[in-house]
């Protein structure tokens, strides 16, 4: 079998076992392949567990900059018995497959048509540290540097990266130096005949690998950030005070990125007082109500969570639309139902968050689709939930929120000011201007609101969850309640246009054929499409941002035949809301559903598009995963 | 709900406080519960309570949870906002207001199966925080708005007015403040307004989580023979174990020293809470002891009542989370957003 060759194009794999420390090793290879100027995009794939069970990383170095999973590994680092077999079958033919060799393997271990290649991790590393955990560690950053020489990594970067990591820590810096140069010279200086070297199944001569870095100019100014850190530093601009959360994997990072960013710019440097309060909550019920306390208050505040906090929180956001109350909720979604599968990611809470509790209720939905769009979607959420006076959900997920994407910077206007809504003031109050809580006096079925204290005898109101007239006195009279509704749904009108607007991609030629997709399905789907139409297969494509939607969603609908709908969940979901929400017939849109819990990939979509049009047989990846 | 308007003239000789209100100035709209309903006394007690204190109404905060207690915020401080929220969920809500404006009073009104049912995780965690609120818990030993379902603070062996006995263990939210680490815990009955009223104002005077366990019977369900939450009952049962004056920070202390065991506790706005001792052996300042006291009453079929405990150097949750003066419901763009250049170095560091 012919070595794969490929320069700046490959997917890279680390099977390792949660706790080992090899997560810090793993990162330090992608950036420095970053460094050089070369995209990648990096996947942690890990348990729901702290220490002992296997863990991925699965790094996707593309010289043309795409950062959707690709499918397929053209290097495996197999450094985790426990799934050696099913990580050596995932080896693309032609592949590597890069292991410990200290403890020969029997033959049927391996494949003829991947190139093994083995270093004696372990047996290196013994006899340069005598301390276990050392032994362990250092094992990570070992096939770094050997993984450096196989690759041509730029070693200055590496040696660079690390002293950024461990400035002021000398001794760390210089043990992971060893460590690195360890590896490295197992293959500098490769000499088969050499006495000193054990004997290992994988010896391999550098000629036959076939994959390597070069210096490129394809990351530009952009940044290298998670998207949980990016949304929390959004809610830091947006002008959060109050942060009330429960811990919940994917979505803890976040609150604890809030944190860290708090500490460093919100405290005031005269007294040292913080501008924020961040609360961990008993449970999201209350995580949810402290939010909804400080929104009727006057203060900006956030929740982060994931799907079983949403399930938790429905009584209180049914409350919030109803009382009219500013909240805004960041829903890193993970696998569900029940607890599902909480360290993998889905797109799965869209209904459930659209619609969430009990009556008639809708909610507004935000799609960012990278950290990008992650720190601005959660400023403007803030924003909205004041412009609007109801919830608003910033909808990211694990794939987005926890793995580290290359994107855009961070972009912000020191004009810009919070726009705090409909706020009824004291000298408004005074000067005798009409004070209806629910009364909609502007036509957008947005009323005024005061915060409580503002004045001693004006625009004082009682707040509930049962039904009132407009200057929220306690009525059960069914006219009352009609107007009140019916006004709920003009401002749910009103915030189409307040709201992030999808973004058209049209195809190189006219077609008859449609794509939406949203969130992180965004880079799957731009590769994918550039792979259709080299098949001669054209999309124009539209990207849903938000919840309601645009006009222009259903005028996309309608100028297409067909239009395949691309989601990371089970029932279709957005494919539901569309048909709910503009009474489009459902065999117009054609669901493509990925829903393993592992990020949609561009193979994927393509082939899944093309079985459906009868480009090709549907092939076995076409299956619903 | 309230059909009918409550006139606003009052009677021109009706005495004003320290700014010029009435008590009429302090109350709400006309109750639609039970008469004789004990939580109308409660109201009464509280609009006395601000009224006495000068408080500016709309200074006052009021939030309550699901029930008939809750239902009563509407019938006091009209000029107050209120805010009716959902079973059991009034102490979030509640923090999160008092982390939005620390310079509001904040007044919460929850019942027995409010609090110490489907809202008794809330509860226990609002009063480990230590916010600084007035939680006020109208304790009638039943869901009245459901027509007399037991509630998790009926007594065990306590007879429904159908007839059925309650076999649970009651839930003692006077113990539990005390041991959650409130630093005010009193219980009051509804039917002793003099004593009622010196309590909540120390109350609103305190900083940091004030609970006032305040037994109040239910007329329509729960004041029958049988019930140990009826008007007779506790009338017969009530061991009062203080009695409190409360002195306004900077008033001039004129009474005399009143006979018998006076201990005098100043709190932190200078507001001094005078308690004669009814029973020598009982320490408001003693947490451990104050607990040990109620408990050995309690198994005596006693309902003690007074100020229980008070921890006068206490800390809010303002003070443990180190917030600054400024409420955060004014702070704007200037002062909350670190801003583009900020944002550049930001930038620059995660390439």
């Amino acid at each position: 079998m012919n070595p794969i060759c490929a320069v700046n194009d490959f997917v890279v794999k680390f099977a390792n076992v949660n706790g080992s420390g090899s997560a810090s090793a793993n990162e330090l290879f992608a950036k420095a392949i970053l460094r050089m100027g070369v995209p990648v995009s990096p996947r942690n794939i890990f348990p729901s567990n702290i220490q002992g069970l296997p863990t991925w990383y699965e790094v996707r170095v593309s010289g043309e900059g795409w950062l959707g999973r690709r499918g397929g590994v053209d290097l495996m680092v197999a450094m985790n018995p426990q799934t050696w077999d099913a990580d050596v079958r995932e080896i693309e033919p032609g592949g590597y497959l890069v292991h410990d060799s200290t403890r020969a393997l029997p033959k049927s271990k391996f494949r003829d048509d991947v190139h093994a290649i083995g270093i004696p991790l372990t047996e290196i590393c013994n006899r340069s540290w005598t301390d276990p955990r050392q032994r362990q560690l250092f094992k990570n950053i070992m096939y770094v540097g050997a993984l450096s020489v196989l690759l041509d990594i730029d070693v200055a970067i590496i040696e660079r990266l690390l002293g950024e990591q461990y400035k002021g820590k000398e001794k760390l810096l210089d043990a992971n130096k060893q460590a690195l140069h360890l590896g490295r010279e197992y293959f500098l200086h490769a000499d088969p005949s050499a006495t000193d070297r054990p004997s290992t199944a994988g010896l391999f001569d550098k000629e036959h690998f076939g994959l390597r870095v070069q210096h490129a100019d394809g990351v530009g100014d952009r940044i290298f950030v998670d998207g949980n850190s990016a949304a929390a530093l959004g809610c830091v601009y947006g002008g959060a005070t109050v942060c009330a959360w429960y811990p919940i994997t994917p979505s803890s990072s976040l609150a604890e990125a809030f944190q860290k960013y708090c500490m460093k710019y919100r405290v005031d440097p005269g007294t040292g007082a913080n501008r924020f309060a961040i609360v961990q909550a008993e449970d999201e019920i209350a995580s949810i109500g402290m939010v909804v306390g400080a929104g009727w208050n006057g203060a900006r505040a956030f929740t982060a969570t994931s799907g079983p906090g949403i399930s938790l929180m429905t009584e209180f956001i049914g409350l919030a639309y109803f009382a009219e109350i500013p909240v805004t909720i960041i829903d890193v979604q993970r696998g569900g139902p029940s607890t599902g599968m909480p360290t993998r990611t889905q797109q799965a809470d869209l209904v459930a968050c659209a619609y969430a509790s009990h009556g008639d209720t809708k909610h507004v939905l935000l799609f960012p689709c990278d950290p990008t769009e992650c720190f601005a979607f959660s400023a403007d959420a803030l924003d909205l939930a004041d412009r609007l006076q109801t919830p608003v959900f910033v909808m990211t997920d694990l794939d987005i929120g926890m793995n580290q994407r290359l994107c855009a910077p961070f972009t912000w206007d020191d004009a810009r000011t919070y726009d705090r809504g409909k706020v009824m003031s004291a000298a408004e109050l005074e000067s005798g201007k009409d004070f209806g809580r629910y009364k909609d006096v502007d036509g957008d079925g947005i009323p005024y609101r005061t915060y409580p204290g503002t004045h001693p005898d004006k625009g004082a109101y009682f707040t509930r969850g049962t039904s009132r007239d407009p200057y929220a006195r306690y009525s059960e009279r069914g006219p009352d309640y009609v107007y009140n509704m019916e006004r709920l749904l003009k401002k749910f009108e009103t915030a189409k246009s307040l709201v992030p607007q999808p973004l058209l991609r049209k195809a190189a030629q006219p077609t008859t054929l449609g794509a939406i997709h949203f969130g992180s399905t965004a880079p799957a789907m731009d590769e994918a499409i550039v792979a259709l139409e080299r098949n001669g297969v054209h999309l124009d494509t539209l990207r849903v941002r938000a919840f309601p939607f645009a006009d222009a969603v259903a005028e996309f609908i309608a100028a297409h035949e067909r239009v395949f709908v691309v989601e990371q969940n089970r029932d279709a979901q957005l494919r539901s809301m569309l048909v709910n929400e503009f009474g489009i017939d459902p065999a117009r849109l054609v669901p493509v559903l990925h829903y393993d819990g592992t990020p949609i990939t561009a193979r994927f979509i393509t082939r899944a598009i093309e079985g459906r049009i009868g480009v090709q047989q549907p092939r076995e990846a076409d299956k619903v995963a | 709900m309230t059909w009918i308007a409550k006139p606003k003239l009052h009677h021109p000789a009706l005495g004003c406080n320290a700014i010029g209100f009435t008590r009429r100035d302090y109350e709400g709209k006309i109750s639609t519960l039970c008469a004789g309903c004990g939580h109308d006394s409660i109201s009464a007690a509280i609009i006395h309570a601000c009224w006495e204190l000068a408080i500016e109404p709309h200074r006052v905060a009021k939030l309550s949870g699901i029930g008939c207690s809750s239902k009563t915020p509407d019938y006091f401080l009209g000029q107050s906002h209120g805010f009716n929220t959902v079973h059991g969920r009034m102490p979030s809500v509640l923090t999160g207001a008092n982390l939005a404006n620390r310079d509001l009073i904040y007044l919460g009104v929850s019942g027995d199966g409010d609090s110490a049912s489907i809202g008794m995780g809330q509860f226990v965690h609002a009063i480990r925080r230590g916010v600084n609120m007035v939680y006020i818990v109208e304790n009638n030993g039943v869901y009245g708005l459901t027509k007399g379902q037991f509630s998790a603070t009926a007594d065990q062996g306590s007879v429904s007015k159908k007839g059925v006995a309650n076999t649970d263990s009651p839930i003692d939210l006077v113990g539990l403040a005390m041991q959650l680490g409130a630093s005010f815990v009193a219980r009051g009955f509804s039917g002793d307004k003099q004593q009622l009223v010196p309590i909540i104002k120390a109350a609103i005077a305190h900083r940091g989580a004030a609970f006032i366990d305040v037994i109040s019977p239910c007329v329509a369900f729960n004041n029958h023979a049988g019930s140990t939450k009826s008007y007779e009952y506790v009338r017969e049962h009530n061991d009062a174990v203080n009695r409190l004056d409360f002195i306004e920070p900077r008033a001039e202390i004129v009474a005399e020293i009143a006979p018998g065991d006076v201990v005098e506790v100043e709190q932190h706005d200078g507001s001094v809470l005078r308690l004669r001792k009814l029973d020598a052996s009982h320490d408001p300042t003693d947490r451990v002891a104050a607990m040990n006291y109620v408990n050995a009453h309690q198994a005596k079929g006693e309902v003690v009542t007074g100020l229980l405990y008070v921890d006068s150097a206490a800390h809010d949750l303002h003070g443990h989370l180190n917030t600054v003066a400024t409420p955060f419901n004014t702070l704007d763009a200037t002062t909350l957003c670190p801003g583009a250049a900020t944002l550049d170095r930001i930038n620059a560091s995660l390439r």
